[in-house]
């Protein structure tokens, strides 16, 4: 029986919405109060859902504190209190929150889960959330 | 199609064990959850049904209706209960919520006509849980 486990983590970090590829008139109009000059900062909750078959002999998806450490390791480690535009992982990208979300779903697509990567899910304010599966359609 | 959704809260305790284990091996797999002398959560169950709208009614489904198959099917036999000890599916079973969100799916599926059953949701935490949408 497949069943989908979700878990949420915290981190905070600090971006500026710019493009070298518009006017700085342009970026101030797309990007608004996030084109700020001296950046800004948000707690992201990230939701990470995994699938698979509950195992007989433990009722479980897939060991938690293994998940918790490959979360830990692959994303908390590298996003929590840093500058998301001085990361490599944005380097020529506009760290807006849904290149946020397509990084951590292909950083999470290659790690050993142990169980399927369904989806991932970040909430950049209580207001705003994105969400990414990679090729497949988010379940609803 | 539309979705209507209904919360549920039940506070119970449970631990992990696999009986076919040595301690040892418990305490390996299950780690905190192993110990015997239990430990508790305050479960939230979503319980998502789909259906068209009763063009008399406006409803999917009588929401009254839902709220008391809940409270029968689930809350009367979880709330405030030992779930290794009192609750039938979990006598040979280890009650995960994974394992608990499908009991809770095979407890209401056939009760909620018109309806039917889409997504069964349950939290362990505010930072962890499980979504079952029955066999696929």
């Amino acid at each position: 029986m497949k069943v989908h486990l979700t878990r949420r983590y915290l981190f905070v970090a600090s971006h500026r919405l710019h493009t070298s590829l518009l006017s700085e008139e342009a970026n101030r109009e797309t990007y608004g109060k996030c084109n700020n000059a001296h950046g800004h900062g948000h707690n992201y909750f990230l939701e990470v859902t995994v699938s698979g078959t509950v195992a007989p002999e433990t009722g479980m998806v897939c060991d938690l504190v293994a998940l918790d450490e490959i979360v830990k390791r692959e994303i908390l480690d590298r996003f929590d209190h840093q500058d998301l535009n001085h990361l490599r992982e944005f380097a020529g990208l506009v760290p807006t929150t849904e290149s946020l979300t397509i990084c951590i779903q292909q950083i999470l697509s290659r790690a050993p889960l142990h169980a399927h990567l369904e989806s991932i899910r970040v909430e950049e304010t209580g207001n705003n959330s994105f969400e990414y599966s990679g090729a497949q359609l988010l379940r609803r | 199609m539309i979705y209507l959704t209904r919360k549920a809260e039940f506070s119970a305790s449970h631990y992990y064990q696999n009986p076919e284990w040595s301690p040892e091996e418990n305490q390996r797999v299950f780690g905190k959850c192993a110990n015997l002398n239990g430990h508790g959560h305050n479960y939230t169950l979503e319980v998502t049904v789909a259906g068209e709208v009763d063009a008399v009614t406006g409803f999917v489904i009588d929401l009254k209706l839902l709220k008391d198959i809940l409270e029968r099917q689930v809350l009367e036999d979880f709330d405030h209960r030992n779930i290794n000890k009192e609750v039938a599916e979990f006598v040979s079973q280890v009650p995960t919520s994974e394992n608990i969100a499908i009991a809770i799916w095979k407890r209401l599926y056939t009760h909620l006509h018109p309806a039917r059953l889409h997504r069964v949701r349950l939290y362990e935490q505010p930072d962890l849980f499980v979504d079952y949408y029955g066999e696929e």
